[in-house]
């Protein structure tokens, strides 16, 4: 069946108050670009409800896969709709609907009829008595149970009558757009993928930083975090990615400070980027997906160390209670586990100690760092200055 | 300056070829199985090529059948040997230093209850004739060996180790992969006693997606494809007119004045090793191959050096990829036992006749500067 119309459910907006308005424009406003290649359909809020209806031939699967990546959306409802409102046809509807859309009709039901038009000749109660009669003489292996229903079936009676019973899961959320900007770092890895994910989830834009470092990384490594940042892209939005190259910054604090802070350093420098990136582009915090105690410069210590980097922008790290297996589960769920998991090195392992430090002492790593005054700031200015930018969509 | 040394990887397509192959594309674009006019023009193109390769080859037109390549080659002689022949016996010999189009489709017959013995090879390279011969069993029926190695460029003794196969049992079939030696030296697979031999189409100016199976006449065999029986059923399918033809030129092109261009490329070869070499802790582990040099450059990981060299303008292959989360180490550098710093720092230099010394003396500058830089940033 081709379903002229989709219902969409929203949990969290609704609590808005006087700015819901703003939520739900900036959900239909999405779901619109979304839906613009695939056909013609028209998104409209309507009684404090929003309606897909398709004036086109459409593929299910692409409008269900669309819009099960629009924040805000918690649940998405094929509605089959019946012109004529007339009792009878509408009962005949309801028959065909669950005939086609249940192979097995030995469930539990109920009926949740509602009428907009107070003239139908029969009132809501009566609806729900009637069709659930009329279904179970239809198919008497079903079963009515008002309490807990396995199925609930609803059907609204306006100008023209609604009937859905299914609902597909959205991602819940709130509409990206509403909730200002962040800086996201992207490795290449499985966790930084899901952190910028979580973030643009609560309706947050994003921009994201990669730091590139050739030779010593590949031109597919940089492919890589582009190909990622594409995919979270489908959720977020377009996302402008800038590309640091890093390589005579790794180089110098190679060459002067002690080999086991090394990661400490160069990541506490990576953080100093971001946050400038962030300040020019108007972002108001750098997501990173770092998890407690994952690897060694994840640990309170080093995190504590390498957080005093920066003091203009907060670091938000959606990551940091999950365990390994959570944080591989949403990346499956939001697809880009596959390419997070291909080979290549990136920029926070080429250079990594046999023992790094795992508590690092914010005194002591400033101190190495002295080393780097007079050297550093002119590379520093120049990554800053050689920046390329590549939108993902 | 851009140098391209990565021609044992896939090489330029000649001009003409391509000039071939998009005159056939526009106008005759027949199916040569078509009765009419365009079918007969279109199934000319192809034995045109097959007569260009077995004047190469020396060989009769109808013992080629041409594949997607190299690896539909390997696959169709070793698993369409092996189904033939299974009657005889489930015994299978091949060398450590295959190609994966030929050790893939070895563990695949592994699977389907046949053995295989892997024999193995001398610090060259060199298949161990000795361990071969005792290889050879009563049950033994195909024998696989590679002709010039993909990585250091060793040349097998074809023609010696079929004299092993044969004398043992002249019925054992004998499959060489010959991708590597194609179109880089004379030979005739009857002559060298080969009864299966594979060539692919793009590693000498040809299109990708062709190549090749000689397949020694009368000889038993078991397709690997069915459907319209194109190319008298060994290889259903509508022929690929476009890759084939180009796949001939290519080959008559490659052989014309082939003792020249490959003296050529060898001096170019020669000149390159002599200097690289003399840096501090550079080995040399390449064969005789014209066109194919190894290098180690020992405290460099060969893909740093690699991405180093790409940025120059240099393209090179990393003889063995490695990763810090999956090290995966050449089965080729292994099986000739070079020590450890050498596995992780080797790369594969391959040049053909449009390299120029020119391109050589920048390469060896720019290595000669890396080099020192390289070396201070190890893990």
């Amino acid at each position: 069946m081709q379903y002229k119309m989709f219902l969409i459910k929203y949990a969290e907006i609704g609590t808005k108050g006087k700015n819901r308005y703003v939520f739900e424009e900036a959900m239909c406003k999405r779901m619109r670009n979304r839906l613009k290649p695939y056909g013609e359909f028209e998104v409209r809020r309507e009684y404090g409800r929003i309606y897909v209806e398709a004036f086109s031939d459409y593929d299910f699967d692409d409008i269900i896969k669309v819009l099960k990546q629009i924040f805000g959306i918690v649940g998405i409802c094929p509605v089959k709709v019946v012109e004529d409102t007339a009792y009878d046809n509408i009962s005949k509807a309801v028959i065909e609907y669950i005939d086609e859309e249940y192979k097995n009709k030995t469930f539990t039901f109920k009926c949740h009829a509602r009428r907009n038009d107070k003239n139908y000749p029969k009132s809501s109660m009566e609806l729900n008595c009637d069709l659930g009669a009329d279904l179970l003489n239809a198919f008497p292996d079903l079963s009515v149970d008002v309490h807990n229903p396995e199925v609930m079936i609803e059907v609204e009676v306006r100008n023209v009558a609604y009937i859905y019973s299914k609902v597909i899961p959205g991602p819940g959320g709130l509409p990206v757009g509403t909730n200002g900007k962040a800086m996201a770092l992207l490795s290449g890895g499985i966790d930084s993928p899901v952190a910028a994910y979580m973030i643009a989830k609560r309706g947050v834009e994003l921009e994201a930083v990669y730091f590139n470092a050739p030779p010593y990384t590949s031109e597919r490594a940089k492919q890589k975090v582009i190909d990622l940042a594409k995919q979270v892209s489908q959720y977020s939005g377009v996302l402008k990615l800038h590309i640091v190259n890093f390589t005579d910054i790794q180089l110098c604090i190679y060459d002067n400070c002690p080999h086991d802070e090394l990661t400490i350093i160069m990541k506490r420098y990576m953080y100093k980027v971001a946050e400038e990136l962030a300040m020019k582009e108007d972002c108001q915090c750098i997501v990173t997906g770092e998890s407690i105690g994952q690897v060694s410069s994840q640990t309170t210590q080093s995190l504590l160390v390498i957080d005093s980097a920066i003091d203009k922008i907060p670091v938000f790290r959606p990551c940091i209670g999950m365990d390994k297996q959570e944080i591989i589960d949403i990346s499956e769920m939001i697809g880009t586990y596959e390419t997070s998991i291909l080979p290549y090195e990136d920029c926070c392992t080429i250079f990594v100690d046999k023992h790094p430090v795992t508590r690092p002492k914010l005194n002591q790593i400033l101190e190495s760092e002295k080393a780097l005054t007079g050297k550093i700031e002119e590379l520093y200015a120049k990554a800053m200055e050689s920046v390329e930018v590549v939108y993902c969509r | 300056m851009e140098c391209y040394f990565d021609n044992a990887a896939t090489t330029a397509v000649f001009p003409e070829v391509k000039d071939l192959m998009v005159k056939i594309m526009e106008e005759d674009y027949g199916n040569p199985s078509s009765l009419h006019m365009k079918g007969v023009e279109a199934e000319r193109y192809i034995k045109e090529a097959a007569s260009r390769i077995s004047k190469e080859l020396k060989c009769l037109e109808k013992e080629l059948t041409f594949t997607s390549g190299g690896t539909e080659s390997n696959n169709l002689a070793i698993i369409g040997a092996a189904m033939a022949k299974r009657r005889q016996g489930k015994h299978i010999i091949c060398s450590e230093i295959e190609h994966a189009s030929v050790s893939a489709p070895m563990e695949f017959l592994e699977k389907e209850g046949y053995e295989v013995t892997y024999v193995g090879v001398d610090e060259h390279g060199r298949l161990k004739l000795d361990e071969l011969k005792s290889a050879l069993r009563e049950d033994t029926i195909l024998v696989s060996t590679m002709f010039v190695n993909n990585e250091i460029g060793v040349i097998e003794p074809i023609e010696e180790i079929s004299k092993v196969i044969k004398d043992y049992n002249e019925n054992i079939v004998f499959h060489v992969d010959g991708v590597q030696a194609f179109g880089k030296m004379r030979f005739s697979p009857k002559k060298l006693g080969v009864d299966l031999m594979s060539f692919s189409g793009h590693k000498i100016h040809g299109p990708k997606g062709s190549g090749a199976l000689y397949i020694k006449d009368k000889l038993l065999m078991r397709p690997i494809i069915y459907g319209g029986g194109q190319q008298n059923a060994m290889r259903s399918g509508t022929e690929n007119v476009p890759a084939i033809a180009g796949m001939g030129l290519a080959t008559e092109l490659m052989y014309k004045d082939n003792e020249k261009k490959m003296d050529y490329i060898r001096a170019l070869k020669k000149s390159f090793i002599e200097r690289v070499t003399a840096f501090e802790n550079v080995f040399d582990n390449s064969g005789d191959a014209p066109h194919v040099m190894s290098i180690s450059f020992v405290g460099v990981r060969s893909e740093v050096m690699l991405h180093a060299l790409e940025d120059k303008g240099i393209y090179v292959s990393a003889g063995s990829a490695c990763s810090s989360n999956k090290p995966h180490v050449s089965n080729v550098l292994k099986a000739i036992n070079l020590p450890k710093e050498r596995l992780e720092s080797t790369l594969r230099f391959s040049f053909c006749e449009d390299n120029t010394m020119e391109q050589v003396d920048y390469a060896v500058g720019i290595i000669g500067e890396l080099l020192p830089m390289l070396r201070k940033y190890t893990r």
